[in-house]
C-alpha cells in the first residue's frame, strides 16, 4: 500500500457540540491515490471533508497528514498542511473577476510564484482565459468546477478535497471534470473526493469508503464495490454490515 | 441654489467619508454598527486634543483657517480612532459575535455609542470647540455662489481618499481579500486568508475614515459631543442608499443625502430638512431594495 498521505481516526465532528453529525468516522488516503467518499443523503460524507478542513469542529478523534496531527485545523493554514478544499456550492467569488478568483487562490505565494502558478492554471485550463476580465458569476457551473479546481491547484497541494464536483453538471462536463483529476493523479497529486454520483464515483477512483448516517459502512477497492449489493441496499435504505 | 448645491455637495463629502467607513464594517461583519457614528466625534475630538501639543509649533497656513499642526493632530486621531475600534472589536463585538445573534450585536453597539459619547462629554465637556479661532473670509466664485478655502480643502481630500480607497481596493491583496470577505468568509479562509487580520484591517481603515470625517466636520461646522448622534442617522441613509458593501455607492449616497438635506431648505422649512433624506431613502428603496448599486452578500466571523 502506499504511503498514507491522510490518515482520519474515529472522528466525531459536529456543528454543535451536543448534536455530531460523525460518529467516529475513520479513512486514509495514500499518495497518488484517488478516493472517494459515497452514501446516501444526511451521511455526513459534506461534514467530514469540512472537518478535515477545519470549517466544522472535531470533538473526538484526530486527523494526521503524513503523521503530522492537523486535528481541528485552523482553515487558513490548510495550504501549510498541503491540503486544498473544493466545497460543493458557492466555491468561486462571483463577485471577482476569474483574474481576482485567482490571485485571491495565490495569496499565500510570493508575487513572483503566483504569476508563474497563474499562468499555468490558464494554460491547463484555457477555457478559462477568455473570461479573465470577467467577474466569475458569468461562468457555466462546469467552468466554475474548473476554476475553483484551478484555485485549488495554485499551492500546489499533495491532497486535493472534492465535495460533490459533479453536482449540477452536465453529464459530458461531468466526464470532463472527472478526466481532469485524472491526470492530477498522474502528476501525484492525492484526491479525496465525496460523490453523490455513485457510478462515475466508483469508475473513477482507486479505493471508495461508504457512510451512513454519519458512520463507516463499507470501504474496499472501487472495482470491487462496483457490485457489491450492500452498497445498493445502503443507498435504498436497506442498511448494510457493521464494519 | 448655487450656494445650497456647493453646501450640499461639502456634507455630502463629510457624510461619504463616515458612510464608506460604515458600508465597509456593514458588508464584511453583517452587522449595523450603531457606534460608527461616535467614532466621527472620537476622531474630532482626538484632533483637538492633540492640536493642543502640536499647535504650539505653528499658526495657520493662509488661505486656510489651519495649518501642518492640524495635519498632524489628524493623523494622531486617525491611530488613537483605530485603536478605539479595535479595542471594542475586541472587547465587545468580537466575543458576541461568536456566540450570539446579529441583533444582540446591534444592540451592544447601541451601549458602546453611548459610553464613547460619556467619555467625551467627560473629558470635553458639552460646549462647542473649534479647531481655529482665526476667520475665513468666503471667496466668491461666481455670482450667487461663495465658498470658504476651507470648504474647498474638505471636497479635495475627500475626493482624493475616495480615489485612494478605490485603487486600494482593487489593487492590492487586503483589499481583494476585504471585498471577497464580504462575499463569502468561509471561502476567504479556504484561499489560506486570515480573516481576522482582515476584519482588523477593515476596522482600521473605517475608523481613520470616521476620524478624517471628524475632523473635517469640526473644521467646517464645529465640534460637539453630539456630532455623531447628528450624523448616525444620514449615515446609515447614506450606506444604505449606495447599498451595503459598496464603498462607491457610500459615496454617491452622501452625496444624494448631503445634497438632500441642503437643497430642501429652499423648500420645506429648516427644521424638517432632517426628515427629507428619509422621504428619499425610502423612495430608492421601494424602487431598489438593496440600494442604487445593490448589496454584498455573506459576513465574516
Amino acid at each position: 500500500m502506499s504511503p498514507l498521505l491522510l490518515e482520519v481516526r474515529d472522528v466525531i465532528a459536529g456543528y454543535r457540540p451536543d448534536l455530531p453529525i460523525l460518529h467516529g468516522v475513520s479513512l486514509h488516503v495514500g499518495t497518488a491515490e484517488m478516493v472517494t467518499v459515497i452514501g446516501p443523503n444526511g451521511a455526513g460524507k459534506s461534514t467530514l471533508v469540512k472537518a478535515i478542513a477545519g470549517l466544522v469542529p472535531i470533538s473526538a478523534g484526530s486527523v494526521a497528514v503524513e503523521g503530522t496531527e492537523v486535528t481541528n485545523l485552523l482553515t487558513h493554514k490548510l495550504a501549510t498542511a498541503s491540503i486544498a478544499y473544493v466545497p460543493q456550492t458557492a466555491n468561486v467569488f462571483t463577485s471577482l473577476t476569474i483574474d481576482e478568483n485567482l490571485k485571491l487562490g495565490a495569496s499565500t505565494l510570493s508575487k513572483a510564484d503566483a504569476g508563474r502558478r497563474i499562468a499555468k492554471a490558464y494554460e491547463d485550463f484555457p477555457a478559462l482565459t477568455q473570461y479573465r476580465g470577467q467577474k466569475a458569476k458569468v461562468l457555466s457551473g462546469g467552468q466554475r468546477q474548473m476554476l475553483a479546481v484551478a484555485r485549488a491547484l495554485l499551492t500546489e497541494p499533495r491532497l486535493l478535497m472534492l465535495d460533490e464536483p459533479s453536482a449540477g453538471l452536465s453529464p459530458l462536463m461531468v466526464s470532463e471534470v472527472f478526466s481532469r483529476l485524472k491526470t492530477l493523479i498522474a502528476t501525484g497529486v492525492s484526491i479525496l473526493m465525496v460523490e453523490q454520483n455513485v457510478k462515475a464515483a466508483l469508475a473513477i477512483s482507486d479505493r471508495t469508503y461508504v457512510l451512513a448516517e454519519g458512520r463507516n459502512r463499507i470501504d474496499g477497492d472501487s472495482a470491487k464495490l462496483a457490485g457489491d449489493t450492500e452498497v445498493a441496499a445502503i443507498y435504498l435504505g436497506a442498511g448494510g454490515r457493521k464494519r | 441654489m448655487l450656494q445650497a448645491l456647493a453646501d450640499g455637495i461639502l456634507t455630502g463629502s463629510i457624510i461619504a467619508l463616515g458612510a464608506i467607513g460604515l458600508t465597509l464594517t456593514m458588508g464584511i461583519l453583517r452587522f449595523a454598527n450603531f457606534a460608527h457614528a461616535e467614532l466621527i466625534t472620537w476622531g474630532a475630538y482626538m484632533a483637538l486634543g492633540a492640536l493642543a501639543i502640536t499647535g504650539t509649533f505653528a499658526g495657520p497656513t493662509p488661505p486656510f483657517s489651519f495649518g501642518l499642526p492640524l495635519v498632524f493632530a489628524t493623523l494622531i486621531a486617525v491611530v488613537l480612532t483605530a485603536a478605539l475600534a479595535l479595542l471594542i472589536d475586541h472587547l465587545v463585538f468580537r466575543p458576541l459575535r461568536s456566540h450570539t445573534s446579529h441583533m444582540t450585536v446591534v444592540f451592544a453597539s447601541f451601549g458602546v455609542s453611548l459610553l464613547v459619547r460619556m467619555v467625551i462629554l467627560l473629558i470635553f465637556g458639552g460646549s462647542a470647540a473649534y479647531y481655529s479661532n482665526e476667520l475665513q473670509i468666503a471667496i466668491r466664485v461666481m455670482p450667487g455662489l461663495r465658498v470658504m478655502p476651507d470648504h474647498v480643502f474638505t471636497l479635495g481630500l475627500t475626493l482624493a481618499i475616495v480615489v485612494a480607497l478605490h485603487l486600494f481596493l482593487q489593487k492590492t491583496r487586503l483589499g481583494l481579500s476585504m471585498r471577497a470577505l464580504a462575499e463569502n468568509p468561509d471561502l476567504v479562509r479556504i484561499n489560506g486568508i486570515d480573516t481576522r487580520v482582515v476584519v482588523r484591517w477593515t476596522w482600521v481603515i473605517g475608523a481613520a475614515l470616521a476620524a478624517v470625517s471628524g475632523v473635517l466636520y469640526g473644521l467646517t461646522v464645529q465640534l460637539r459631543p453630539e456630532i455623531g448622534f447628528q450624523l448616525l442617522l444620514p449615515l446609515f441613509a447614506a450606506a444604505i442608499l449606495g447599498g451595503v458593501g459598496n464603498v462607491f455607492g457610500a459615496v454617491i449616497g452622501g452625496l444624494i443625502v448631503g445634497l438632500a438635506e441642503s437643497l430642501s431648505v429652499l423648500f420645506v422649512p429648516a427644521g424638517y430638512k432632517m426628515a427629507v433624506p428619509f422621504f428619499i431613502l425610502l423612495a430608492v428603496l421601494y424602487v431598489r431594495p438593496n440600494g442604487i448599486f445593490g448589496a454584498l452578500r455573506g459576513g465574516a466571523k
